[in-house]
């Protein structure tokens, strides 16, 4: 199988993620059940004639995605792979609204055509002119699993060597509050917002966009190599070990090969267990990270997941901002990341030093 | 990459029928399904047509014995009949004896029952159980459900193109040998949203489209679903299968050159195509049959016809587009028309192209249409989207 | 007319999001698609949608806003010419 490395990172969301630092000056949060995005210049990557018909959610994605690719110093990837569960959110509220409310009456098209799931896709091409291969992904939390597996494929088969991969999501606000009436967000007002202590249903959500540079060419910037990736529909709590050992084991490693683990808690008390399968068992002595108290939930936030392990795996040190446990290790070779969303859509991906 | 992926099963839904054998008489009998819309309530029913499938919700709740709290989306309840249709065709009896995926795909996914439910999710709690259908990938959930399949399942959404993108990730994954058997296709049903998306776009027809037609005035919209069942020859050999045909080769490109038209001289669709020839190893005079994408929107049939003829030059093979038929079904279109290209290699038939009359003025393309009786070996079927998504999928006689 | 032109002006800045571009900034006779104010097909789509409701003016067809949207003078006199409010 040919290697995969992560040459380049963009990542925009709740914290300050773009720039110096690595989560040394984070932000935690204690009052809200949705996250606001810490925002970058706009003006920076996006000309105005460009960008007066993008959402945040589109914006975000080129950001990201221009800061990976100038990371790792490519103009042109050989295919554009995005996940997005919920699409561009913003533009459908805004264009379904506007026939509710105006009885069919009067509509334009711009919300409408910035609607589509493939909307970041196609304007990371349309802005780098890239003809290339391009697919979107939609299908809940393992919608950016999705885009690594067809990415990984895409390097392993040789059909691509370089290729720009991430994950978008955006919080629309119609959206937020039928996810809140559902219970799928907290309320708002909840005292028991901390991931690690909740005990209530629901989780606080918030959006984001990573992008990453996967190559079949390792270079200076390689953070770390991808080494593989794989996706369940439906697992029992009692499956999760199981299914993590055999994916460990297509990958030559057992349990005792991993440095560290990268665990998609969210607060949930009804599936945040999922993980206490691997925490409090298997898992138990070595360092546990955790983010979505940083990043929020959101159909993407394991793409912050990867972009906090492939930092760790370069830097080689974890930030105490996102150690569950006070284990350390020397080094950190093989980092193992599992999510899954209300217990559907799980994913393992391993990360590796190289 | 190696071995070849084989096409062992086949499930449809769509304006002109409920099964593969329906959808094939509708076609050789030139009985579209293009009428005035019943099902959604909407202030443009009589400026539009529609490929509308004439089951209401409730019906099709009752064919799939769902409990009356379900919470399907339209979208989902198509997918679940075509795709259910597709593995009894393959003759699977345990859907998880082998290592199976299954990979759909669709623009919509609940939409329909959001923009019912939009108001009333903040005052009738009854109606929330819809809001957890709204994403797209709850359409594929629920089919992987209904099949009792565990494992590989993804959705892919590049709107227009996306059945296609689906059918091509599943023939990778084979070829890669990641998944011995992958169920792909996509479903998309009618929704306000949509159908006033196109409106403003202005690109409705008020009667039948009439692909690659000088006079063309735009598409009509449809809902469906079909998927198809992709096994590995090793699979096949095992089990010493039927193969109805082969899926031989496919390609993905962008225009990137507008959100949403195509560009004047079809590039990405010609970069599609050129893809598929690559990787089937097949040439263009290989092609007996095209199924176009033929939207019969004035912006794409241009573009496609350029495209086409800067692919084959002067010796464009016989080509028609379905969509007089059916409508677009938007993230269905490439599965449904992947279930006609396997009908027209079967049956050795190039479907007609309904409507048309008068030939474009930018080129000397003329379409076939009536039905016609060839040999057919290898066929070419199109598909593109929002976003510069093109597509191109090809495939062989077994 | 001048106060339509004035009129017409911002209402384009503001649908089409010009953020960067002030009325003043655009000339009557400057092309509005193009290499003038560099609109494009779906600008053309938010204008027709514009003439319609607040003009009272209907266009079937997309091809028929070519002419009247070539600039602020061509559209100003088409409206005055044919509006229903």
């Amino acid at each position: 199988m040919k290697k995969c490395y992560i040459n380049g990172v963009g990542c925009v969301s709740a914290q300050k993620t773009f720039g110096e630092g690595f989560l040394d000056e984070v932000i935690v949060n204690k009052d809200n059940n949705v996250l606001e995005i810490s925002q970058p210049d706009y003006k920076e990557f996006i000309a105005p004639a460009a960008g007066r018909r993008m959402a945040k959610g589109v914006k975000n994605g080129i950001v990201a995605s221009a800061m990976a690719l100038k990371e790792a110093g490519l103009d042109q990837p050989d295919a554009i792979i995005t996940g997005t569960g919920m699409g561009c959110v913003v533009d459908s509220e805004k264009f379904l609204k506007a026939i509710l409310d105006n009885n069919e009456e009067f509509l334009t098209p711009t919300s409408f055509i910035q609607s589509t799931h493939n909307t970041v896709g196609g304007q990371i091409a349309l802005g780098l002119q890239c003809k290339a291969y391009n697919f979107t992904y939609v299908n809940g939390a393992v919608s950016f699993e999705s885009a690594l597996i067809d990415a990984q494929l895409q390097i392993d088969e040789g059909e691509a060597n370089a290729v720009l991969t991430g994950g978008v999501e955006e919080a629309g606000e119609a959206t937020m509050h039928f996810l809140e009436i559902k219970g799928n967000i907290k309320s708002k007002g909840q005292t028991d917002y901390d991931v690690l202590t909740s005990t209530s249903k629901g989780s606080v959500f918030s959006e984001g966009a990573v992008f990453f540079v996967l190559s079949g060419d390792k270079q200076q910037t390689t953070y770390a190599e991808l080494k593989d990736v794989a996706i369940y529909n439906v697992l029992d709590k009692d499956e999760v070990e199981g299914k993590l050992k055999d994916f460990l084991k297509h990958n030559n490693l057992d349990i005792s090969d991993i440095d560290a683990v990268v665990l998609g808690y969210n607060g949930d008390v009804d599936f945040d267990g999922y993980y206490n399968e691997l925490a409090k068992n298997t898992l138990s002595n070595i360092p546990q990270l955790y983010y979505k108290h940083l990043s929020g939930e959101f159909n993407t936030a394991s793409a912050f997941g990867l972009w906090l392990a492939s930092q760790v795996v370069k830097k080689q040190y974890i930030p105490s901002a996102v150690l569950i446990n006070s284990i350390e290790k020397k080094e950190y070779k093989n980092i193992v990341l599992y999510n899954q969303y209300k217990g559907k859509d799980h994913s393992f991906t391993l990360v590796s030093k190289c | 990459m190696s071995g070849r992926v084989a096409i062992t099963g086949m499930g449809i839904i769509s304006s002109i029928g409920t099964s593969v054998e329906e959808s094939f008489n509708a076609l050789i009998h030139n009985k579209p399904g293009i009428t005035a819309i019943e099902n959604i309530q909407t202030i443009h029913a009589n400026a539009i047509k529609v490929g509308e499938i004439k089951k209401t919700n409730t019906e099709m709740e009752q064919e799939l014995g769902l409990d009356a709290d379900n919470n399907y989306s339209r979208t989902a309840m198509l997918g679940v009949l075509a795709a259910k249709q597709a593995v009894q065709n393959a003759g699977i009896n345990n859907i998880n004896e082998y290592n199976t995926g299954i990979i759909s795909a669709t623009s919509v996914g609940g939409m329909d029952m959001t923009e019912k439910f939009f108001y009333d999710y903040f005052d009738k709690e009854e109606s929330r159980k819809y809001i957890d259908s709204h994403d797209a990938g709850d359409s594929t959930h629920k089919i992987a459900e209904q099949l009792g399949l565990k494992g590989m399942v993804t959705t892919i959404s590049t709107a227009c193109s996306s059945a296609a993108n689906a059918i091509m990730l599943g023939a990778r994954l084979i070829k890669a040998g990641k998944l011995d058997r992958v169920i792909v296709g996509g479903t998309d049903a009618l929704s306000k949203f949509t159908i006033n998306g196109f409106k403003t776009l202005m690109i409705l027809s008020d009667t039948y489209n009439t692909p690659f037609d000088n006079n063309r005035k735009g598409l009509n919209l449809g809902e469906a679903a079909a998927f198809l069942v992709l096994e590995s020859d090793e699979v096949v050999k095992k089990q010493n299968k039927k193969v109805l045909a082969y899926l031989s080769g496919y390609g993905n490109a962008n225009d990137a050159y507008h959100q949403t038209a195509s560009s004047e001289n079809g590039e990405g669709a010609y970069l599609a195509m050129e893809k598929a020839f690559k990787v089937s190893g097949l040439k263009p005079q290989d092609i007996d049959y095209i199924n176009a994408h033929g939207t019969a929107t004035p912006n794409n049939d241009l573009s496609e016809g350029r495209a086409l003829i800067r692919t084959f030059g002067t010796n464009v093979p016989h080509f028609s587009s379905t969509k007089p038929f059916t409508g677009h079904t938007l993230a269905a279109a490439a599965a449904i028309e992947a279930v006609f290209s396997v009908l027209a290699l079967q049956h050795n038939k190039v479907f007609p192209n309904l409507n048309y009359k008068t030939k474009m003025e930018e080129f000397d393309l003329v379409p076939q249409t009536v039905l016609m009786e060839k040999e057919i070996n290898h066929v070419l079927s199109n598909s593109f989207g929002f976003g510069g998504n093109c597509s191109t999928l090809l495939f062989s006689k077994s | 007319m001048e106060a339509l032109k004035q009129e017409l002006k911002e209402k384009i800045i503001t649908i089409l999001n010009l953020e960067d571009i002030q009325p003043a900034d655009i000339n009557d006779n400057d092309a509005l698609f193009g290499d003038g104010l560099g609109l494009d097909s779906i600008d053309a789509l938010e204008l027709i949608v514009m003439l319609d409701k607040d003009y009272g003016i209907k266009l079937s067809d997309p091809k028929e806003g070519r002419a009247i949207f070539q600039s602020i003078e061509t559209m100003a006199a088409y409206i005055t010419e044919n509006r229903t409010k």
